[in-house]
């Protein structure tokens, strides 16, 4: 029967994709880059759309949030999964709302009286069925693979606003956005870039030879001499895992010394980071999730030694100077509005 | 003449100002004095060593040497010219068998003891004056294979002045005895015993329950913290290392073997490990006479983050480390080690393998940094407990006592 054959291979895309995620965790990161995690998730999700059997707008959310669930739990580290679960499920709520013919363009936390008076308004249920939703829905979702698939694009052709000639830029490890940003910007300007290696994976080597082979000037220092060199830089453009509900970041390890360093030099520090990357999540400081990798020492004495080796640091706003995003470049403080644009608050924990 | 002691007297009277001329191995760029340089080996017949690979431009003023190619190899063995404890020497120090500001000095106080013993005054001419001048190819030969840190110049400072203070009626024997002996007691005190009184007040400084972080291996605070075990304190350390050279390894042995609990992290694990530290304890290569602490790479990182935690840092340095070098960032004099260093293989994979080859890439391998003033609360020397800021006052009071 076609349609039990179709389910059977939506189960099987869906296993694959989790053992994908689940791999990706042990060690050197995500054997895909989060671009390309998020391009999957959406065109999962939209799969799941087409091919599940639901009937009103209820039933659909339910279906995407315990396969989110599921996703999310393969792979906690990897936040692009939540996030795109959260855009399809605000995308159905808006084609749900558009479908009923109510505004829902105001948005429910715009104003506090409307807040209050409401009360317990939103008791949607979701459960009337409309004929076309399901095409809707499948339209909004290609409209967001399409987004998804510019981003990179995007920040890129920002680059040339931000980076002018004979400049010294640092950056931290590999990022594929910023590797984009700065080969956009070397076209048509000469600059030099210094990469810190960021041990022990060594991702800057990476890097470093990826920039170097599009001819910018580059160096490649160790993580002990960021703050020696830092006093010659005019720039810091990174990139990240993750962008927090508050502005701050989670990336890669020894990212905040960097920041800290250029707050020092007063040097500006810029993030590019694609909309997708934003998640509801808030962290504050002290609570750090490690992921405990066990660095290699080889040496008789390990046993006797307590070894860390976290994959994320968290960076408070206040270090940061400039979001560059797809959609434009935006300051920390702002970040709390973009996701509120992005993201329902009900959906906020899965 | 009666002017010259009347202008000397006036001198002595003002602080004395001797600005000195830059030493060669900063002055890289300037081909007029890498030629003066190459000359003067050529006459102390001493090979020139060239430099490898290519140099980041904001330190084409500094050498970059490779480690495969050390200056030795352009040496006939056995040397006429240079006595063979010194070649010996200049190998350990170019390979980096032998590391560390202290090792660099007491090992290089003992070739010259060596050189001293072997040596006989040749006729028609005076030990004092002779000797300094035998001494001065090696220096230079020294100086090739690894630039002179600031404890080894002022050891050879010291050395100069106790050779050139040798009065000319003096027996050979009797001449030689008498500088094997300021030899063993420079190491002795300025070492030796500084270690112990550095101890002594660090010491008071560590509490039980304390959580101290170390960077790198420097003996000094190796030596602080096993005379502290020692003393029973209960404490735990956390030994932060950095690539390329993952000095921290060695320092974690030492203090394992001792039995002190120690946890292990890279350096850009900084920001995590810094909240359960209670204090930072740092060593020093030295201490600039603006109050900048110069040391191994990193150190200043180490302070930014710990400040911005509000962890104390606390220097330890002996005051044969002080210099009247003034500097305000990594640039101007600094090392450069040899940048093979850098690469590495991860999953199989060599990245930087063929660097040489990319006209466009660069690997820059800093050995010293310099941390300003403002971050380290407190250094502990031989003559106690000081403020960063102290230094001069200090270099002061040690050039009046001599």
């Amino acid at each position: 029967m076609p349609g039990a054959d179709k389910e059977a291979d939506l189960t099987e895309r869906i296993e694959a994709f989790l053992a994908d995620l689940k791999r990706g965790g042990c060690g050197t990161g995500p054997i895909r880059g989060s671009g390309e995690t998020a391009r999957e998730t959406t065109a999962l999700l939209r799969k799941v759309t087409a091919q599940a059997r639901w009937s009103s707008a209820g039933d659909l959310m339910e279906i995407i949030r315990k396969e989110g669930r599921r996703m999310t739990a393969a792979q906690p580290s990897e936040t692009t999964v939540g996030n795109m679960v959260l855009r399809v499920l605000k995308i159905i709520r808006e084609e749900y709302a558009r479908s009923r013919g109510s505004s829902e363009e105001t948005d429910q936390q715009e104003s506090l009286h409307k807040l209050l008076t409401s009360g317990g308004l939103s008791e949607e249920n979701f459960r009337q069925h409309f004929v076309h939703l399901k095409a809707n829905v499948i339209e909004a979702i290609n409209e967001l693979l399409t987004e998804l698939e510019g981003t990179t694009d995007n920040i890129a052709m920002q680059a040339l606003e931000h980076i002018h000639s004979n400049e010294v830029i640092m950056t931290v490890g590999r990022s594929r956005t910023v590797e984009a940003f700065l080969k956009d910007a070397a076209r048509k300007r000469k600059f030099h870039v210094i990469v810190a290696e960021c041990a022990p994976f060594c991702q800057g080597h990476e890097m470093a030879t990826n920039l170097s082979k599009a001819s910018i000037e580059t160096t490649v220092i160790a993580d002990a001499a960021i703050f020696a060199v830092m006093s010659r830089v005019n720039k810091v453009i990174i990139g990240t895992q993750t962008v927090l509900a508050n502005g701050g970041l989670r990336a890669v390890n020894g990212t905040h010394t960097v920041a800290l360093a250029a707050r020092h030099h007063s040097t500006p520090l810029i993030v590019c980071a694609p909309m997708f990357k934003l998640s509801p999540q808030v962290l504050y400081g002290q609570f750090l999730r490690p992921h405990g990798l066990v660095f290699a020492l080889t040496c008789t004495i390990l046993s006797k030694v307590n070894v860390h080796c976290p994959v994320f640091d968290y960076v408070p706003p206040e270090l940061i100077t400039l979001f560059i995003s797809n959609i434009g470049g935006n300051a920390p403080s702002y970040i709390y509005r973009l996701m509120s644009e992005l993201y329902h608050p009900e959906d906020h924990d899965l | 003449s009666g002017l010259g002691m009347f202008s000397t007297i006036i001198c002595g009277f003002l602080s004395p100002l001797v600005v000195k001329r830059l030493p060669e191995h900063v002055q890289v760029d300037d081909p007029a004095v890498v030629k003066r340089l190459a000359k003067k080996l050529e006459r102390q017949q001493i090979p020139l060593r060239s430099d490898y690979g290519y140099k980041v431009s904001l330190f084409s003023h500094l050498h970059q040497y490779s480690r495969k190619a050390p200056l030795t190899q352009l040496l006939s063995i056995p040397s006429t010219v240079i006595h063979p404890s010194i070649v010996r020497l200049g190998l350990q120090y170019s390979q980096g068998i032998v590391a560390g500001s202290n090792a660099r000095s007491v090992a290089l106080l003992h070739a010259f003891k060596q050189v001293i013993r072997d040596y006989t005054t040749p006729p028609n001419e005076e030990l004092s004056r002779d000797l300094v001048n035998k001494l001065k190819p090696y220096i230079s030969f020294l100086n090739q294979c690894r630039p002179l840190s600031a404890s080894m110049g002022n050891a050879i400072k010291y050395i100069k002045k106790e050779i050139s203070n040798i009065p000319s009626q003096c027996k050979e024997e009797e001449a030689k005895t008498k500088l094997l002996k300021c030899i063993d007691r420079y190491i002795e005190e300025k070492i030796v015993l500084a270690a112990k009184a550095i101890s002594k007040y660090a010491i008071e400084k560590i509490s039980d329950g304390d959580v101290i972080l170390v960077y790198g291996c420097s003996s000094l605070v190796n030596h602080i913290l096993c005379e502290a075990f020692e003393k029973s304190r209960k404490f735990r350390v956390i030994v932060v290392d950095s690539r390329p050279r993952l000095e921290g390894r060695e320092a974690l042995r030492r203090l394992v073997q001792r039995g002190i609990s120690c946890t292990y992290v890279l350096i850009s694990a900084l920001s995590y490990i810094l909240p359960e530290v209670s204090k930072v304890f740092l060593g020093a290569h030295a201490l600039l006479a603006n109050g900048y602490v110069m040391s191994r790479v990193g150190t200043s990182q180490i302070a930014l983050v710990a400040r911005t935690f509000n962890v104390p840092v606390l220097v330890c340095c002996e005051t044969y480390k002080f210099c009247e070098r003034v500097q305000t960032d990594s640039f101007v004099s600094n090392e450069l080690d040899d940048p093979d260093d850098l690469m590495v293989t991860r999953k199989g994979k060599t990245q930087l393998e063929n660097w040489q080859d990319v006209s466009s890439l660069g690997l820059l391998n800093l050995v010293y940094d310099v941390t300003p003033p403002d971050f380290v609360d407190l250094v502990i020397t031989d003559l106690g407990m000081i403020p960063c800021t102290s230094v001069p006052v200090v270099l002061r009071v040690k050039n009046l006592d001599q």
